[in-house]
């Protein structure tokens, strides 16, 4: 059977791991790749990068700490932030990332989806998006907004819609990251994930507001998620992977337990 | 020296990277001769079968391919590059495979709707059958799978794993004399994954 995967969420800042409540008040965590081997040890299934400070500062991705990584685990990851082109995707890939997360870049020219689905398949482009809770309107009929550049701009676009046109357009996973929910740990946007999760075609990872293994064990249960990201709960070490996995396990969820 | 066949089908430096963390020297190529010539041959890739069957022609790799299973040399697929050692595919309105291995490559079509395609992600293999390449790994052990596409060998006696999805159960590894091939990727599939490729590293070939 397949199984539920969990994602740890590396933000990166100044080449440091970073943890923020929705892009505030940003707390070192330490240095990227020997978290990233800890986690791998520790029996995650996937990991994700965010250089989140690479767009607003005009830089690409930090590729010598790609690389690193790639030498450091043996399982997928996923990168994303500072990427604009198809040739700053083939570099990534290259350097042994798994998957490629596109976020403001792929609102702002779509294109990028087909173009990076055609040169590398649908399974190396992840969507990445970030809804807001708006309520149901003519514009928005979906209650969720997206928002990117880091939840500054409203985009006008209504988060299902662009879900299915990123699906024809060819992403081969989605990340729906709760706007709402982001580094408050008081659990997945059940209803959000949910929306997406029984709409697309694609694996969806749920992502925002993981802060107790029940929370996990809801968003798999309740909302059909296939990889659920967290963040902060292992981040502090209030939380090990193990733990989380071994109360999943003893919750029916199918998990990987041997690694 | 591993030769890991190059043949535009994907991204090849995971597959470096795992022999390289177990000291195995290996070289990504398209070079019949380096191919002929190596001590065990990869063949992996991801992407689609109609594509990579043509470059494979245009690189004159089908008989080189033909030529190395038939030695006796060991020999890994991985992902597309098991579907099409088979002989025929679904995919792209229907490909003609390499013809190793009889049977076809077919979509999966689950009838629940939250069973997406493709299926990725870790899921357990059963080891139906004892092969060299298994030593040391626990049955029903979980490996990485990124597939829209499974094989199905017309002769089950080739299939050595097998793995649940979709409403059906698949041939998720085959053994054919010195060819041994997984729809999963055994580099990226953690220390499981490292040794079973360990494994094959050691294998003579034979069983």
């Amino acid at each position: 059977m397949l199984t539920k995967r969990i994602i740890p969420c590396l933000d990166i800042r100044n080449k440091k791991v970073t943890k923020g409540v929705r892009f505030q008040n940003n707390v070192e965590l330490g240095d990227p790749v020997e978290l990233a081997a800890k986690y791998y040890d520790d029996g995650c299934d996937e990991l994700v990068f965010y250089d989140i400070t690479a767009s607003a500062e005009r830089r690409p991705i930090d590729i010598d700490m790609v690389k690193e990584v790639a030498r450091a685990i043996r399982i997928p990851f996923a990168v994303g932030g500072g990427i604009s082109s198809i040739s700053d995707m083939s570099r990534v890939l290259l350097a042994g990332a798994e998957k490629i997360s596109v976020n403001s870049l792929a609102v702002e020219n779509p294109q990028i989806i087909a173009e990076g689905a055609k040169a590398f398949g649908s399974q190396c482009i992840v969507l990445g998006m970030d809804p807001l809770k708006t309520g149901v309107s003519p514009a928005i009929p979906s209650g969720y907004e997206i928002t990117i550049r880091g939840f500054r701009q409203k985009t006008g676009m209504d988060a299902l819609e662009w879900a299915k046109r990123a699906v024809d357009s060819g992403v081969g996973e989605i990340v729906v990251n709760s706007v709402d929910a982001d580094g408050t740990r008081a659990g997945f946007e059940i209803n959000l994930t949910r929306l997406i999760a029984e709409n697309v075609g694609v694996p969806v990872v749920a992502s925002g507001g993981a802060g107790r293994p029940e929370d996990l064990a809801d968003v798999f249960n309740l909302a059909h998620a296939d990889a659920a990201i967290i963040a902060g709960m292992i981040h502090t070490g209030e939380y090990t992977i193990r733990q989380i996995k071994e109360y999943l396990v003893k919750a029916a969820i199918p998990i990987r337990k041997k690694w | 020296m591993i030769a890991i066949i190059d043949y535009k089908a994907g991204n090849l430096t995971s597959v470096r990277l795992a022999f390289e963390a177990l000291k195995v020297p290996c070289e990504i190529t398209d070079s019949p001769e380096k191919i002929m010539a190596a001590e065990r041959v990869v063949f992996p890739g991801v992407g689609a079968a109609g594509t990579a069957m043509k470059t494979l022609r245009q690189l004159k790799l089908v008989e080189v391919i033909k030529e190395t299973v038939s030695r006796g040399t060991p020999f890994l697929g991985i992902c597309l590059g098991t579907q099409i050692i088979f002989q025929d595919s679904e995919e792209d309105g229907g490909v003609s495979g390499i013809g190793l291995v009889p049977g076809t490559v077919t979509l999966f079509k689950p009838s629940n709707p939250i069973e997406k395609v493709p299926q990725m992600g870790w899921n357990s293999v059963r080891q139906i059958r004892k092969h060299p390449v298994f030593k040391g790994i626990d049955d029903n052990s979980e490996f990485y799978f990124v597939h829209s596409y499974y094989p199905a060998p017309s002769d089950k006696s080739y299939v050595i794993g097998e793995t649940g999805y979709g409403g059906i159960t698949f041939a998720s590894a085959v053994g054919k004399g010195s060819l041994v091939a997984t729809q999963f990727h055994p580099e990226k599939s953690g220390k499981v994954g490292l040794q079973l490729l360990e494994n094959f590293c050691r294998w003579s070939g034979k069983c």
